[in-house]
């Protein structure tokens, strides 16, 4: 069969849409990431600059090093920022994992009448600026924020608890974040399960605690897993939550990349901050596109 | 010389009943979906309960797995009390409806479930696999995922997951509900072998009455929450309780009338003003005056141009003819506007048949070929 042009131009669309929005920015990224700092306006050189001709190009090319990287691999402040992304974001994902499986869980099994409402709660909070909904988390959090005055009412508390500013306050913002993609693909999975499946577990001897594991577990796997990559892979990326909700000891490297980029205006350096950050985001994102597609081929 | 006795323990008083269902109601709100049953099944019966949808059956069989627990009543199983015992604890299996098999787990591998459950050791586990998969002819798929097989395999499976435990007590769900007709046949006859094979005592619930009739010792016909009649499928046939058996079981035509003249053996039926009364043979004689009605099977009547020599008949008018191939049934409509079924083997070719549509014809039946009824 032959393809028509306009055929080629629909499946040439989100590739075009993928080199204009994607590849060519992260393509001016990793060149200025390769440049040196310089007081100047942009604050890097060399500049590219083609009425040099030939000769410009090659003085360009040569202008280019990896020095900002070896710096990051001999500085272990970006190591340890790196590192503690990871840890944050792993610690989160187990958190959300737990929290949102019990939720999905109890989605799943709520009546059927009322299964479009809760999800629709879940779905809530999205209505609202992200922004304004970390806020709010300041005023739950700070030392005489709702928590604690609420803590010391009931008397659980003699002195008020130091949360606000701490890496405590940073899985609370994530977990509460993301817990939703996580709630969302789990409940999925969970909600098409046949019922019949927990019967028959039953009718062959299972324990209810047994048929979980041996049953519902390994069938809503997909759905944990997606749920996982989801939360797990912003998180380590995120910059908001440990600006707004941490302390100066929060350390992550979305954070650090913006103190790179904004307060010590070091772009060549905070490009190859973001080119190594999207070098590790890229291994989970493709176990998680080949997860997707061994699923997609199953069903 | 050895006499093999037809196999019959429901008639002897001496067999105590494997299950004994006593005035089990079952109640969900205020609807009632089980009337106070009572129900005897006995070892290596393999017995069917039959019903439209919504009859209460399934509900019974649940109550037999241990999914749903009587309002009232108890149900016992080889003389103890099945109530307090969970389904996991019951020495009884179900093939469900939708076989439920485990998508993520081979063949194999959910056939092992339930033994891996009750700790039985590995080699064991391994070599019953084996057996079972080799009864129900599934060695060649062990490896292989519920999706990866065709409707019957499937319902294969189901059948050696639920029997590698070897239940006392095996509950089929509308077992082959799910499979097209040819293999639905093929598939009762071997659902018997094995039966036969293991001895096991198999419960199936259905609303397919030839499903029934084929593989069943005996059938119980549900009703609105109760039961319309137990019987072997024989007697469900031949000598149905009511009309509401008598029409679910088989094609059948039903005439009212009024007793006239009982005698011992046989009573006479007024169906129609001025027509000579009908005569029907019965084991009990109602009073003479009582509304009653006559169950005829299509088979049983005969149908002809000139008036036949028999104990009853009638004059119609042919309404309809359903031709399937090897039989005819002709609709004949009687004076009265009542319709009686008469079904005839084509052994002459189609074009030789003498009667068609609109055609006067004669039906008639000898004295004990209808049904006498008197509900």
């Amino acid at each position: 069969m032959r393809t028509t042009w306009g055929q080629r131009l629909l499946v040439a669309l989100p590739y075009l849409w993928l080199l204009v929005l994607f590849l060519a920015p992260f393509l001016i990224v990793l060149k200025i990431s390769l440049s040196d700092l310089a007081v100047a306006r942009p604050p890097y050189t060399p500049q590219f600059d083609l009425s040099e001709g030939w000769s410009g190009l090659r003085d360009f090319l040569a202008a280019l090093d990896f020095e900002n990287y070896v710096f990051l691999a001999e500085d272990s402040l970006y190591i340890d920022a790196y590192l503690s992304s990871l840890k944050i974001a792993a610690v989160s994902t187990a958190i959300t994992l737990v929290i949102g499986y019990a939720i999905a869980y109890a989605l799943a099994r709520s009546p059927q009448r009322w299964r479009a409402t809760l999800v629709m709660l879940v779905i809530l909070p999205f209505w609202t600026s992200f922004l304004i909904r970390v806020y709010a988390w300041i005023g739950i959090l700070k030392t005489e924020g709702l928590l604690n005055q609420f803590l010391l009412w009931v008397g659980v508390i003699g002195e008020p608890l130091t949360i606000m500013n701490t890496n405590t306050a940073v899985y609370i913002g994530i977990v509460y974040s993301y817990l939703p993609f996580m709630i969302l693909p789990i409940y999925a999975t969970l909600e098409k399960m046949d019922e019949s499946l927990l019967e028959a577990a039953a009718d062959l001897g299972s324990t209810r605690l047994a048929a979980f594991f041996l049953v519902t577990l390994p069938l809503s796997l997909p759905g944990v897993i997606a749920g996982c990559f989801l939360v797990f892979i912003p998180a380590i990326g995120e910059f908001v939550i440990p600006d707004l909700l941490g302390g100066s000891d929060t350390l992550m490297i979305g954070k650090t990349l913006w103190v790179e980029f904004f307060n010590n205006r070091d772009w060549p350096l905070a490009s190859a901050v973001a080119t190594v950050l999207l070098m590790l985001l890229i291994v989970p994102i493709v176990l998680f596109q080949r997860q997707q597609m061994r699923q997609g081929m199953g069903s | 010389m050895a006499v093999t006795l037809p196999f019959a323990p429901w008639a002897d008083p001496d067999v105590a009943p494997l299950i004994e269902i006593r005035d089990v109601t079952k109640r969900f709100g205020a609807f009632e979906a089980v009337k106070s049953l009572s129900l005897a099944i006995y070892e290596r019966e393999f017995f069917a309960i039959l019903g439209p949808s919504g009859c209460g059956k399934t509900t019974l069989m649940r109550m037999l797995a241990g999914f749903e627990a009587p309002s009232e009543g108890t149900i016992s199983l080889g003389g103890q009390d099945m109530a307090p015992i969970p389904p996991a604890k019951r020495p009884v299996n179900m093939m469900f409806q939708s076989y439920a098999l485990f998508p993520h787990l081979t063949v194999e591998k959910n056939i092992a479930f339930g033994l891996k459950r009750e700790g039985t050791p590995k080699a064991e586990i391994a070599e019953r696999v084996t057996d079972i998969m080799r009864l129900v002819q599934l060695t060649d798929f062990a490896r292989r995922k519920p999706d990866q097989l065709s409707g019957g395999q499937r319902q294969r499976v189901a059948l050696a997951r639920a029997l590698v435990k070897r239940p006392k007590l095996l509950l089929l769900d509308e077992p082959l509900g799910a499979l097209d007709k040819k293999l639905r046949q093929e598939t009762q006859f071997e659902l018997m072998g094995i039966q036969e094979t293991l001895g096991t005592t198999f419960v199936i619930v259905t609303h397919d009455q030839e499903e029934a009739m084929t593989v069943s010792s005996r059938i119980a016909v549900m009703r609105d929450g109760e039961l319309a009649q137990v019987s072997t499928p024989t007697d469900l046939y031949e000598r149905p309780d009511t009309r509401f058996v008598a029409d679910f079981i088989g094609e059948v035509s039903i005439l009212e009338g009024r007793v006239t003249n009982a005698s011992r053996g046989g009573v006479g039926l007024s169906v129609m003003e001025g027509a000579p009364d009908l005569r029907a043979a019965t084991r009990t004689t109602p009073p003479a005056g009582t509304t009653a009605w006559l169950a005829l099977r299509p088979e049983k009547v005969s149908i002809s141009v000139l008036p036949p020599a028999a104990a009853n008949r009638m004059r119609g008018k042919v309404l309809d003819i359903a031709y399937l191939g090897n039989i005819s049934t002709y609709h004949v409509e009687l004076a009265d506007g009542a319709i009686v079924k008469a079904q005839e083997s084509n052994r002459q070719p189609a074009d030789r048949r003498g009667i068609t549509w609109e055609d006067s014809v004669w039906i008639s039946w000898e004295e004990d070929a209808g049904v006498l009824l008197l509900a």
